[in-house]
């Protein structure tokens, strides 16, 4: 099983190349596992990613934004059941993570919806997912791309 | 004497309060509610409508009497729900093994100005070989969806596209064509290949 422990700004300073970014105190406790998705059919369909989003900090985070070169309209939408059986889906908006909890984005529930796919996703690539949250700080996260009947991170 | 009344008027609007509330009961939960059992798909053998399946053969309710049947609505460019409901039916079709081979396994898309018969033949073709896909024009979709008493509705999205909203239940019916029973989405997945059998069995005292 992988695990993809990443820091953020610590990162962003070594691939920017010493670009000046504030010390910030929340992604540094952020930590993302078991990230997956599925491959696409073509580029006209969203795709989604999921993962585990621990906050390992003493102060909540709040994961406000998403950007990945993969796709222009990378976004949290959240699938909701209603008691007919009736699936939709929509925008989550911004998810609160309490200090020593974590968001689970799987199917059926919260997810990255990868909008406007610049490229297929193929099985057994991997791409870059950004996590921004509101005091400014980001998590970068290698997510691997799976076969389109993948259930789950070890599939 | 003031404070009686006061206490009188209290008394009179949590009786109120508790008869409204009552009576809303009664009208969603309770006995004056719908009956749930309108809800339920009809047998397949009173259903009417036309399809084409992903290899481009011309379908119909009928094409399903005799074996038991497992049916799914979705659409292909549905991101999360519809790859995990068959990667999961794929799994159950594993778990069966060569009683999969007696069943009808079909997967209906709700999204037939995109899904056509040469995209949905893609989409099953990722996922376990007995799932058959039916596509066809939107009024007999409506049809199928109306027997099975599913619903589906076109949502626009912001990135200008649209999305379906969906009945993401996996209906399974008798080899007579009679309703057995659902595999809902929220329900735990290892209760999911008992029902399966049991829709099997089903077929077994039909036979008898």
């Amino acid at each position: 099983m992988k695990k993809y422990i990443l820091t953020s700004t610590l990162a962003a300073l070594l691939t920017l190349g010493g670009l000046s970014v504030p010390a910030l105190a929340g992604p540094e406790d952020v930590v993302v596992e078991n990230a997956w998705s599925r491959a696409s059919i073509g580029m006209n369909r969203p795709g989604a990613a999921y993962m585990k989003i621990r906050n390992t900090g003493d102060e909540p985070v709040t994961l406000i934004d998403l950007t990945t070169p993969l796709a222009m309209m990378p976004e949290i939408h959240e699938t909701k059941t209603n008691a007919e059986g009736v699936s939709s889906m929509s925008p989550a908006g911004e998810i609160a993570i309490a200090p020593g909890e974590s968001v689970a984005l799987e199917p059926g529930g919260l997810h990255a919806m990868l909008m406007r796919l610049q490229e297929p996703m193929t099985e057994g690539d991997t791409f870059p997912l950004t996590l921004l949250f509101d005091d400014g700080g980001e998590v970068t996260v290698e997510v691997p791309i799976l076969g389109i009947a993948a259930r789950g991170p070890e599939d | 004497m003031r404070r009686r009344a006061i206490l009188g008027y209290g008394a009179a609007g949590v009786g109120a309060v508790a008869l409204m509330l009552f009576v809303g009961w009664w009208q969603v939960d309770g006995p004056g509610g719908a009956e749930p059992v309108g809800q339920r798909p009809v047998a397949l053998t009173e259903m009417d409508f036309r399809l084409t399946d992903h290899e481009g053969n011309a379908v119909g309710p009928e094409t399903l009497i005799g074996r038991p049947t497992m049916a799914f609505f979705g659409f292909t460019y549905c991101p999360d729900v519809c790859p995990t409901t068959l990667s999961d039916i794929s799994g159950w079709l594993d778990d069966l093994g060569d009683e999969a081979d007696e069943m009808n396994v079909v997967f209906i898309t709700v999204d037939p100005e995109r899904d056509t018969v040469e995209t949905v033949a893609e989409y099953v073709g990722y996922f376990h070989p007995g799932i058959r896909g039916w596509t066809g024009p939107e009024e007999q979709i409506a049809r199928v969806a109306d027997g099975f008493r599913a619903t589906y509705e076109r949502v626009p999205t912001e990135s200008g596209d649209y999305t379906m909203n969906h009945t993401a239940s996996v209906f399974l019916f008798a080899a007579s064509g009679r309703f057995v029973t659902m595999i809902d989405y929220h329900e735990p997945r290892e209760f999911a290949v008992p029902k399966i059998r049991r829709a099997l069995a089903e077929e077994m005292e039909g036979a008898t």
